[in-house]
Protein backbone atom coordinates (compact mmCIF):
# COMPACT_ATOMS: atom_id res chain seq x y z
CA UNK A 1 0.00 0.00 0.00
CA UNK A 2 1.25 3.45 -0.93
CA UNK A 3 1.87 5.76 2.00
CA UNK A 4 0.47 9.25 1.70
CA UNK A 5 1.77 11.76 4.21
CA UNK A 6 -0.48 14.79 4.70
CA UNK A 7 0.66 15.88 8.14
CA UNK A 8 3.43 18.34 7.28
CA UNK A 9 2.24 20.79 9.93
CA UNK A 10 3.14 18.13 12.50
CA UNK A 11 6.56 17.44 11.07
CA UNK A 12 8.38 17.11 7.76
CA UNK A 13 10.89 14.61 6.44
CA UNK A 14 14.50 15.83 6.47
CA UNK A 15 15.48 17.04 3.01
CA UNK A 16 18.26 14.93 1.44
CA UNK A 17 20.43 18.06 0.88
CA UNK A 18 19.97 18.95 4.54
CA UNK A 19 21.00 15.51 5.76
CA UNK A 20 23.97 15.51 3.41
CA UNK A 21 25.19 18.82 4.81
CA UNK A 22 24.76 17.57 8.38
CA UNK A 23 26.61 14.26 8.17
CA UNK A 24 30.21 15.58 8.38
CA UNK A 25 29.33 17.15 11.73
CA UNK A 26 28.65 13.73 13.18
CA UNK A 27 31.96 12.42 11.87
CA UNK A 28 35.19 14.30 11.13
CA UNK A 29 33.86 17.73 12.15
CA UNK A 30 33.04 16.68 15.68
CA UNK A 31 34.59 19.62 17.54
CA UNK A 32 33.00 21.76 20.19
CA UNK A 33 32.36 25.15 18.58
CA UNK A 34 33.52 26.88 21.76
CA UNK A 35 37.01 25.34 21.56
CA UNK A 36 39.90 27.47 20.32
CA UNK A 37 41.76 24.64 18.57
CA UNK A 38 41.40 23.43 14.99
CA UNK A 39 38.57 21.04 15.82
CA UNK A 40 36.47 23.80 17.31
CA UNK A 41 37.30 26.49 14.77
CA UNK A 42 36.00 24.54 11.78
CA UNK A 43 32.72 23.89 13.51
CA UNK A 44 32.24 27.46 14.75
CA UNK A 45 32.45 28.66 11.17
CA UNK A 46 29.68 26.29 10.16
CA UNK A 47 27.40 27.66 12.87
CA UNK A 48 28.01 31.22 11.75
CA UNK A 49 27.23 30.26 8.17
CA UNK A 50 23.92 28.74 9.30
CA UNK A 51 23.18 31.90 11.26
CA UNK A 52 23.58 33.91 8.06
CA UNK A 53 21.30 31.53 6.17
CA UNK A 54 18.55 31.80 8.79
CA UNK A 55 18.91 35.58 9.01
CA UNK A 56 18.67 35.94 5.23
CA UNK A 57 15.32 34.14 5.14
CA UNK A 58 13.88 36.57 7.70
CA UNK A 59 15.61 39.76 6.50
CA UNK A 60 17.41 39.95 9.83
CA UNK A 61 21.06 40.32 10.65
CA UNK A 62 22.96 37.19 11.77
CA UNK A 63 23.69 38.62 15.22
CA UNK A 64 19.96 38.71 15.86
CA UNK A 65 19.57 34.92 15.47
CA UNK A 66 19.82 32.63 18.51
CA UNK A 67 19.74 28.88 18.00
CA UNK A 68 17.52 26.88 20.34
CA UNK A 69 16.36 23.29 20.58
CA UNK A 70 12.79 23.66 19.28
CA UNK A 71 9.93 26.04 18.72
CA UNK A 72 8.56 25.52 22.22
CA UNK A 73 11.86 26.54 23.76
CA UNK A 74 11.92 29.62 21.54
CA UNK A 75 8.43 30.66 22.60
CA UNK A 76 9.19 30.08 26.28
CA UNK A 77 12.40 32.05 25.99
CA UNK A 78 10.82 34.93 24.08
CA UNK A 79 7.95 35.36 26.51
CA UNK A 80 9.53 34.59 29.88
CA UNK A 81 12.84 36.20 28.97
CA UNK A 82 11.20 39.43 27.81
CA UNK A 83 8.93 39.75 30.82
CA UNK A 84 11.76 39.18 33.21
CA UNK A 85 13.92 41.73 31.42
CA UNK A 86 11.06 44.25 31.54
CA UNK A 87 10.19 43.60 35.18
CA UNK A 88 8.99 46.81 36.77
CA UNK A 89 7.77 48.25 33.48
CA UNK A 90 4.51 46.37 33.41
CA UNK A 91 2.90 42.99 33.98
CA UNK A 92 0.37 42.64 31.18
CA UNK A 93 0.59 40.34 28.15
CA UNK A 94 -1.80 40.27 25.21
CA UNK A 95 -2.10 37.05 23.25
CA UNK A 96 -4.84 35.12 21.46
CA UNK A 97 -7.05 32.17 22.35
CA UNK A 98 -5.74 30.16 19.39
CA UNK A 99 -2.00 30.15 20.09
CA UNK A 100 0.06 26.98 20.18
CA UNK A 101 0.29 25.46 23.69
CA UNK A 102 3.93 26.60 23.82
CA UNK A 103 2.61 30.17 24.05
CA UNK A 104 -0.72 29.55 25.79
CA UNK A 105 0.64 27.43 28.60
CA UNK A 106 3.61 29.73 29.08
CA UNK A 107 1.14 32.58 29.53
CA UNK A 108 -0.96 30.51 31.91
CA UNK A 109 2.16 29.76 33.94
CA UNK A 110 2.95 33.48 34.10
CA UNK A 111 -0.62 34.23 35.19
CA UNK A 112 -0.06 32.00 38.21
CA UNK A 113 3.02 34.04 38.95
CA UNK A 114 1.35 37.42 39.10
CA UNK A 115 1.10 38.50 35.46
CA UNK A 116 -2.13 39.56 33.77
CA UNK A 117 -2.89 37.99 30.43
CA UNK A 118 -5.53 38.98 27.87
CA UNK A 119 -6.50 36.12 25.57
CA UNK A 120 -8.07 37.78 22.56
CA UNK A 121 -11.07 35.92 21.16
CA UNK A 122 -11.43 35.05 17.48
CA UNK A 123 -14.54 34.94 15.33
CA UNK A 124 -16.16 31.74 14.05
CA UNK A 125 -13.68 31.64 11.15
CA UNK A 126 -10.76 32.06 13.55
CA UNK A 127 -10.05 35.68 12.64
CA UNK A 128 -8.75 38.25 15.06
CA UNK A 129 -10.25 41.73 15.41
CA UNK A 130 -7.36 44.18 15.63
CA UNK A 131 -9.59 46.79 17.27
CA UNK A 132 -9.98 44.33 20.14
CA UNK A 133 -6.23 44.06 20.28
CA UNK A 134 -5.63 47.77 20.44
CA UNK A 135 -8.42 48.20 22.98
CA UNK A 136 -6.80 45.60 25.24
CA UNK A 137 -3.59 47.61 25.57
CA UNK A 138 -3.06 49.21 28.97
CA UNK A 139 -0.18 51.16 30.46
CA UNK A 140 0.92 47.85 31.96
CA UNK A 141 1.16 46.01 28.63
CA UNK A 142 4.72 44.96 27.88
CA UNK A 143 4.30 42.14 25.38
CA UNK A 144 2.00 41.19 22.52
CA UNK A 145 2.27 37.61 21.29
CA UNK A 146 0.34 36.61 18.17
CA UNK A 147 1.19 33.66 15.96
CA UNK A 148 1.98 34.35 12.30
CA UNK A 149 -0.16 31.44 11.15
CA UNK A 150 -2.27 28.91 13.01
CA UNK A 151 -1.11 25.30 13.00
CA UNK A 152 -4.62 23.80 12.96
CA UNK A 153 -6.57 26.01 10.57
CA UNK A 154 -3.73 27.61 8.64
CA UNK A 155 -5.23 31.06 9.26
CA UNK A 156 -2.69 33.81 8.68
CA UNK A 157 -2.78 36.72 11.10
CA UNK A 158 -2.19 40.34 10.11
CA UNK A 159 1.30 40.48 11.52
CA UNK A 160 2.35 43.69 9.80
CA UNK A 161 -0.64 45.56 11.17
CA UNK A 162 -0.13 44.09 14.64
CA UNK A 163 3.54 45.04 14.44
CA UNK A 164 2.55 48.61 13.63
CA UNK A 165 0.18 48.72 16.60
CA UNK A 166 2.86 47.34 18.91
CA UNK A 167 5.38 49.86 17.64
CA UNK A 168 2.94 52.74 18.04
CA UNK A 169 2.42 51.83 21.69
CA UNK A 170 6.06 50.92 22.25
CA UNK A 171 5.21 47.34 23.21
CA UNK A 172 7.44 44.34 22.50
CA UNK A 173 5.96 42.07 19.80
CA UNK A 174 6.58 38.31 19.66
CA UNK A 175 5.30 36.01 16.95
CA UNK A 176 5.34 32.22 16.84
CA UNK A 177 6.12 31.80 13.14
CA UNK A 178 6.72 28.05 13.29
CA UNK A 179 4.04 27.31 10.67
CA UNK A 180 4.64 30.41 8.55
CA UNK A 181 8.36 30.15 7.92
CA UNK A 182 9.09 28.42 4.65
CA UNK A 183 5.51 28.84 3.45
CA UNK A 184 5.08 32.63 3.50
CA UNK A 185 7.39 35.58 2.87
CA UNK A 186 8.80 36.67 6.23
CA UNK A 187 10.35 40.09 6.71
CA UNK A 188 10.92 41.03 10.33
CA UNK A 189 11.71 44.64 9.40
CA UNK A 190 8.54 45.17 7.41
CA UNK A 191 6.45 43.43 10.06
CA UNK A 192 7.99 45.29 13.00
CA UNK A 193 8.47 42.04 14.83
CA UNK A 194 10.81 42.07 17.84
CA UNK A 195 10.88 38.35 18.52
CA UNK A 196 10.15 35.57 16.05
CA UNK A 197 10.36 31.83 16.61
CA UNK A 198 10.88 29.12 14.00
CA UNK A 199 11.38 25.38 14.16
CA UNK A 200 13.66 23.23 12.03
CA UNK A 201 11.56 20.11 11.67
CA UNK A 202 8.66 21.98 10.09
CA UNK A 203 10.84 23.02 7.14
CA UNK A 204 12.85 19.95 6.23
CA UNK A 205 15.52 20.19 8.93
CA UNK A 206 15.66 17.63 11.73
CA UNK A 207 13.86 17.67 15.06
CA UNK A 208 15.78 19.20 17.94
CA UNK A 209 16.71 22.54 16.43
CA UNK A 210 15.01 25.89 16.10
CA UNK A 211 15.85 29.55 16.16
CA UNK A 212 14.65 32.77 17.61
CA UNK A 213 15.07 36.16 16.05
CA UNK A 214 15.72 38.80 18.70
CA UNK A 215 15.68 42.36 17.40
CA UNK A 216 18.85 44.21 18.26
CA UNK A 217 18.35 46.10 21.50
CA UNK A 218 15.54 43.86 22.76
CA UNK A 219 16.70 42.87 26.19
CA UNK A 220 15.96 39.33 27.22
CA UNK A 221 16.89 37.25 30.24
CA UNK A 222 18.13 33.80 29.15
CA UNK A 223 16.12 30.71 29.93
CA UNK A 224 19.22 28.54 30.26
CA UNK A 225 22.24 29.63 32.25
CA UNK A 226 25.66 28.04 32.28
CA UNK A 227 27.66 29.12 29.27
CA UNK A 228 28.55 31.98 27.00
CA UNK A 229 27.16 30.35 23.85
CA UNK A 230 24.94 32.29 21.49
CA UNK A 231 26.34 35.57 22.85
CA UNK A 232 25.24 34.71 26.37
CA UNK A 233 21.65 34.38 25.26
CA UNK A 234 21.36 30.59 25.38
CA UNK A 235 23.75 28.42 27.35
CA UNK A 236 24.59 24.89 26.23
CA UNK A 237 26.85 23.37 23.62
CA UNK A 238 25.21 23.94 20.27
CA UNK A 239 23.52 21.16 18.31
CA UNK A 240 26.03 21.71 15.51
CA UNK A 241 24.68 19.24 12.95
CA UNK A 242 21.10 20.34 13.59
CA UNK A 243 22.04 24.00 13.24
CA UNK A 244 23.88 23.32 9.97
CA UNK A 245 20.77 21.45 8.76
CA UNK A 246 18.51 24.34 9.76
CA UNK A 247 20.71 26.75 7.83
CA UNK A 248 20.52 24.67 4.66
CA UNK A 249 16.76 24.21 5.06
CA UNK A 250 16.34 28.00 5.33
CA UNK A 251 18.45 28.53 2.24
CA UNK A 252 16.32 26.04 0.30
CA UNK A 253 13.15 27.67 1.61
CA UNK A 254 14.33 31.09 0.44
CA UNK A 255 15.07 29.75 -3.03
CA UNK A 256 11.97 27.59 -3.50
CA UNK A 257 9.28 29.23 -1.41
CA UNK A 258 7.34 30.97 -4.17
CA UNK A 259 7.29 27.96 -6.43
CA UNK A 260 6.38 25.62 -3.56
CA UNK A 261 3.61 27.98 -2.43
CA UNK A 262 1.95 27.77 -5.84
CA UNK A 263 2.31 24.02 -6.08
CA UNK A 264 0.93 23.31 -2.61
CA UNK A 265 -1.80 25.89 -3.03
CA UNK A 266 -3.03 24.32 -6.28
CA UNK A 267 -3.16 20.85 -4.73
CA UNK A 268 -4.72 22.07 -1.46
CA UNK A 269 -7.40 23.94 -3.40
CA UNK A 270 -8.12 20.81 -5.39
CA UNK A 271 -8.47 18.80 -2.19
CA UNK A 272 -10.64 21.46 -0.60
CA UNK A 273 -12.94 21.86 -3.60
CA UNK A 274 -13.17 18.11 -4.06
CA UNK A 275 -14.06 17.30 -0.46
CA UNK A 276 -16.55 20.14 -0.13
CA UNK A 277 -18.25 19.06 -3.36
CA UNK A 278 -18.30 15.32 -2.70
CA UNK A 279 -19.14 15.02 0.97
CA UNK A 280 -22.39 16.41 2.32
CA UNK A 281 -22.53 18.07 5.74
CA UNK A 282 -18.89 19.02 5.86
CA UNK A 283 -17.64 22.21 7.51
CA UNK A 284 -14.52 24.18 6.66
CA UNK A 285 -12.67 25.29 9.80
CA UNK A 286 -10.76 28.51 9.26
CA UNK A 287 -11.19 31.48 7.04
CA UNK A 288 -12.84 30.78 3.68
CA UNK A 289 -10.50 33.42 2.18
CA UNK A 290 -7.75 31.18 0.89
CA UNK A 291 -5.29 34.06 0.51
CA UNK A 292 -5.40 34.38 4.29
CA UNK A 293 -4.77 30.74 4.94
CA UNK A 294 -1.49 28.83 4.63
CA UNK A 295 -1.25 27.36 1.13
CA UNK A 296 -0.84 23.83 2.47
CA UNK A 297 -3.50 23.56 5.18
CA UNK A 298 -7.07 22.34 5.06
CA UNK A 299 -9.12 21.74 8.20
CA UNK A 300 -12.61 20.28 7.89
CA UNK A 301 -15.18 18.65 10.13
CA UNK A 302 -17.50 15.89 9.02
CA UNK A 303 -20.81 15.92 10.85
CA UNK A 304 -21.75 12.84 12.97
CA UNK A 305 -18.31 11.23 13.12
CA UNK A 306 -15.33 11.48 15.41
CA UNK A 307 -11.87 12.48 14.23
CA UNK A 308 -9.66 9.75 15.60
CA UNK A 309 -11.79 6.99 14.10
CA UNK A 310 -11.58 8.79 10.75
CA UNK A 311 -7.79 9.03 11.08
CA UNK A 312 -7.66 5.29 11.74
CA UNK A 313 -9.88 4.67 8.77
CA UNK A 314 -7.63 6.79 6.55
CA UNK A 315 -4.59 5.07 8.02
CA UNK A 316 -6.02 1.76 6.76
CA UNK A 317 -5.57 3.30 3.30
CA UNK A 318 -2.08 4.60 4.06
CA UNK A 319 -3.19 8.22 4.49
CA UNK A 320 -1.67 10.15 7.40
CA UNK A 321 -3.49 13.28 8.60
CA UNK A 322 -4.31 14.69 12.03
CA UNK A 323 -7.32 15.57 14.13
CA UNK A 324 -8.42 18.01 16.79
CA UNK A 325 -10.47 15.36 18.58
CA UNK A 326 -9.88 14.79 22.28
CA UNK A 327 -8.70 11.27 21.56
CA UNK A 328 -5.94 12.35 19.24
CA UNK A 329 -4.83 15.24 21.38
CA UNK A 330 -4.53 12.97 24.40
CA UNK A 331 -6.84 15.06 26.55
CA UNK A 332 -10.55 14.94 27.32
CA UNK A 333 -11.25 18.19 25.52
CA UNK A 334 -11.20 18.68 21.79
CA UNK A 335 -8.87 21.29 20.29
CA UNK A 336 -8.83 24.68 22.03
CA UNK A 337 -8.61 26.28 18.60
CA UNK A 338 -11.96 24.77 17.57
CA UNK A 339 -13.36 25.80 20.95
CA UNK A 340 -12.23 29.40 20.45
CA UNK A 341 -13.92 29.41 17.04
CA UNK A 342 -17.23 28.29 18.60
CA UNK A 343 -17.19 25.11 16.56
CA UNK A 344 -20.02 22.91 17.86
CA UNK A 345 -18.61 20.21 20.12
CA UNK A 346 -19.17 17.11 17.98
CA UNK A 347 -17.80 18.97 14.97
CA UNK A 348 -14.75 19.94 17.03
CA UNK A 349 -14.21 16.26 17.84
CA UNK A 350 -14.44 15.59 14.12
CA UNK A 351 -12.04 18.28 12.94
CA UNK A 352 -9.49 16.80 10.56
CA UNK A 353 -6.40 18.55 9.29
CA UNK A 354 -4.71 17.81 6.01
CA UNK A 355 -1.38 19.58 5.66
CA UNK A 356 0.53 19.22 2.42
CA UNK A 357 4.23 19.56 1.77
CA UNK A 358 6.59 20.26 -1.10
CA UNK A 359 6.70 16.53 -1.81
CA UNK A 360 2.92 16.09 -2.09
CA UNK A 361 1.75 14.92 -5.51
CA UNK A 362 -1.48 15.29 -7.42
CA UNK A 363 -1.83 11.53 -7.49
CA UNK A 364 -1.85 11.49 -3.70
CA UNK A 365 -4.57 14.13 -3.55
CA UNK A 366 -6.60 12.12 -6.06
CA UNK A 367 -6.30 9.05 -3.85
CA UNK A 368 -7.56 10.99 -0.83
CA UNK A 369 -10.50 12.29 -2.83
CA UNK A 370 -11.26 8.72 -3.84
CA UNK A 371 -10.96 7.18 -0.38
CA UNK A 372 -12.45 9.78 1.90
CA UNK A 373 -16.14 9.91 0.89
CA UNK A 374 -16.50 6.16 1.53
CA UNK A 375 -14.51 6.34 4.78
CA UNK A 376 -16.73 9.12 6.08
CA UNK A 377 -19.86 7.26 5.03
CA UNK A 378 -18.68 4.07 6.69
CA UNK A 379 -18.35 5.85 10.02
CA UNK A 380 -21.58 7.76 9.56
CA UNK A 381 -23.41 4.48 9.06
CA UNK A 382 -22.06 3.42 12.44
CA UNK A 383 -22.91 6.67 14.18
CA UNK A 384 -25.98 7.07 16.40
CA UNK A 385 -26.02 10.76 15.44
CA UNK A 386 -26.42 10.10 11.73
CA UNK A 387 -29.99 10.06 10.46
CA UNK A 388 -30.95 10.36 14.07
CA UNK A 389 -34.63 10.93 14.59
CA UNK A 390 -35.45 10.17 10.98
CA UNK A 391 -36.59 6.69 11.89
CA UNK A 392 -39.78 6.88 13.95
CA UNK A 393 -38.89 3.93 16.16
CA UNK A 394 -35.97 5.80 17.64
CA UNK A 395 -36.49 8.13 20.49
CA UNK A 396 -33.45 10.30 20.38
CA UNK A 397 -32.30 12.87 22.84
CA UNK A 398 -28.78 13.31 21.65
CA UNK A 399 -29.66 14.63 18.25
CA UNK A 400 -31.41 17.54 19.89
CA UNK A 401 -28.09 18.62 21.30
CA UNK A 402 -26.30 18.28 18.01
CA UNK A 403 -26.65 21.29 15.83
CA UNK A 404 -26.73 20.54 12.14
CA UNK A 405 -24.24 22.32 9.89
CA UNK B 1 -0.94 1.81 20.25
CA UNK B 2 -3.92 -0.48 19.64
CA UNK B 3 -3.80 -4.28 19.85
CA UNK B 4 -4.49 -6.45 16.82
CA UNK B 5 -7.87 -7.38 18.29
CA UNK B 6 -8.85 -3.72 18.65
CA UNK B 7 -7.81 -3.09 15.06
CA UNK B 8 -9.75 -6.15 13.93
CA UNK B 9 -12.94 -4.99 15.66
CA UNK B 10 -12.44 -1.46 14.37
CA UNK B 11 -11.81 -2.64 10.82
CA UNK B 12 -14.57 -5.26 10.80
CA UNK B 13 -17.00 -4.26 13.50
CA UNK B 14 -19.55 -6.92 14.42
CA UNK B 15 -23.26 -6.22 14.77
CA UNK B 16 -23.34 -2.62 13.58
CA UNK B 17 -26.76 -1.10 13.14
CA UNK B 18 -30.08 -0.94 14.93
CA UNK B 19 -32.90 -3.40 15.62
CA UNK B 20 -36.31 -2.21 14.48
CA UNK B 21 -38.26 -4.22 17.06
CA UNK B 22 -35.71 -3.92 19.84
CA UNK B 23 -37.12 -4.43 23.32
CA UNK B 24 -34.24 -2.73 25.08
CA UNK B 25 -32.22 0.32 24.06
CA UNK B 26 -29.40 1.90 26.04
CA UNK B 27 -27.28 4.93 25.46
CA UNK B 28 -24.23 6.25 27.31
CA UNK B 29 -21.60 8.91 26.83
CA UNK B 30 -21.99 12.46 25.70
CA UNK B 31 -20.97 14.72 22.89
CA UNK B 32 -18.54 16.79 24.89
CA UNK B 33 -16.26 13.87 25.70
CA UNK B 34 -16.51 12.64 22.14
CA UNK B 35 -18.01 9.20 22.74
CA UNK B 36 -21.65 8.19 22.41
CA UNK B 37 -22.69 4.52 22.37
CA UNK B 38 -26.12 3.16 21.70
CA UNK B 39 -27.00 -0.52 22.14
CA UNK B 40 -30.14 -2.24 20.85
CA UNK B 41 -31.31 -5.55 22.33
CA UNK B 42 -33.70 -8.25 21.30
CA UNK B 43 -34.43 -10.32 24.39
CA UNK B 44 -36.49 -13.51 24.26
CA UNK B 45 -37.11 -15.83 27.21
CA UNK B 46 -34.58 -13.91 29.28
CA UNK B 47 -31.89 -14.58 26.69
CA UNK B 48 -30.22 -11.95 24.50
CA UNK B 49 -31.01 -13.17 21.00
CA UNK B 50 -29.65 -10.21 19.12
CA UNK B 51 -27.57 -7.10 19.86
CA UNK B 52 -26.67 -4.21 17.60
CA UNK B 53 -24.73 -1.04 18.24
CA UNK B 54 -24.15 2.43 16.91
CA UNK B 55 -21.22 4.44 18.13
CA UNK B 56 -19.87 7.94 17.70
CA UNK B 57 -16.33 7.87 18.95
CA UNK B 58 -12.73 6.94 18.54
CA UNK B 59 -11.30 3.60 17.48
CA UNK B 60 -11.43 2.23 21.01
CA UNK B 61 -15.07 3.22 21.38
CA UNK B 62 -16.02 1.42 18.17
CA UNK B 63 -13.95 -1.68 19.01
CA UNK B 64 -15.35 -2.02 22.54
CA UNK B 65 -18.90 -1.61 21.22
CA UNK B 66 -18.31 -4.33 18.67
CA UNK B 67 -16.75 -6.62 21.28
CA UNK B 68 -19.53 -6.21 23.82
CA UNK B 69 -22.14 -7.21 21.26
CA UNK B 70 -20.20 -10.40 20.54
CA UNK B 71 -19.85 -11.15 24.22
CA UNK B 72 -23.52 -10.49 25.02
CA UNK B 73 -25.24 -12.54 22.35
CA UNK B 74 -26.66 -15.78 23.76
CA UNK B 75 -26.21 -14.73 27.37
CA UNK B 76 -29.03 -14.50 29.90
CA UNK B 77 -29.89 -11.09 31.23
CA UNK B 78 -28.19 -11.97 34.52
CA UNK B 79 -25.02 -13.13 32.78
CA UNK B 80 -24.93 -10.01 30.61
CA UNK B 81 -25.21 -7.82 33.68
CA UNK B 82 -22.03 -9.46 34.97
CA UNK B 83 -20.06 -8.20 31.94
CA UNK B 84 -17.85 -5.29 32.93
CA UNK B 85 -16.02 -2.62 30.95
CA UNK B 86 -12.83 -4.20 32.27
CA UNK B 87 -13.81 -7.58 30.83
CA UNK B 88 -14.51 -6.01 27.44
CA UNK B 89 -11.11 -4.32 27.45
CA UNK B 90 -9.44 -7.59 28.44
CA UNK B 91 -11.22 -9.47 25.64
CA UNK B 92 -9.58 -6.96 23.26
CA UNK B 93 -6.17 -7.74 24.82
CA UNK B 94 -6.22 -4.38 26.54
CA UNK B 95 -6.66 -0.72 25.66
CA UNK B 96 -4.20 2.17 25.93
CA UNK B 97 -4.30 3.62 29.45
CA UNK B 98 -5.77 6.95 28.38
CA UNK B 99 -8.67 5.18 26.69
CA UNK B 100 -9.68 3.15 29.73
CA UNK B 101 -11.73 5.90 31.36
CA UNK B 102 -13.21 7.71 28.36
CA UNK B 103 -13.84 5.24 25.58
CA UNK B 104 -14.45 2.08 27.54
CA UNK B 105 -18.20 2.41 28.12
CA UNK B 106 -19.61 -0.44 26.06
CA UNK B 107 -20.65 -2.61 29.01
CA UNK B 108 -22.34 0.43 30.55
CA UNK B 109 -24.33 0.88 27.35
CA UNK B 110 -25.32 -2.81 27.44
CA UNK B 111 -26.44 -2.48 31.07
CA UNK B 112 -28.48 0.60 30.19
CA UNK B 113 -30.19 -1.35 27.43
CA UNK B 114 -30.98 -4.20 29.86
CA UNK B 115 -32.33 -1.71 32.37
CA UNK B 116 -34.54 -0.27 29.64
CA UNK B 117 -35.74 -3.78 28.77
CA UNK B 118 -36.54 -4.58 32.39
CA UNK B 119 -38.47 -1.33 32.86
CA UNK B 120 -40.54 -2.00 29.76
CA UNK B 121 -41.06 -5.70 30.41
CA UNK B 122 -41.30 -5.78 34.16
Amino acid sequence: MKQIYLDYNATTPVRPEVLEAMLPFYKEQFGNPSSVHWAGRAVAGAIEKAREQVAALLNASPAEIVFVSCGSEGDNMAIKGTLEALKGKGNHIITTAVEHPAVLETCQYLEKNGYDVTYLPVDCDGRLNLEDLEAAITDQTVLISVMWANNETGNIYRIEEIGAIAKKHNIRFHTDAVQAVGKLPIDVQKANVDLLVLSGHKIGAPKGVGAIYVRRGSRMVPLLHGGHQERNRRAGTQNVAGIVGLGVACEIAAAEREEVYQRMRTLRDKLEDGLLAQIPEIKLNGTPDRDHRLPNTLNVSFAYIEGESLLMNMDMHGIAASSGSACSSGSLEPSHVMGAMCVEITLAHSSTRFSLGPETTEEEIDTVLEVLPAAVQRLRDMSPLYNCGKSSSEACLICETVRRI
Amino acid sequence: MYTDKVMDHFTNPRNVGSIDDANGVGEVGNASCGDIMKIYLKVEDNIIKDVKFKTFGCGAAIATSSMVTEMAIGKTIEEALELSNQAVAEALDGLPAKKMHCSNLAADALHEAIKNYKEANG
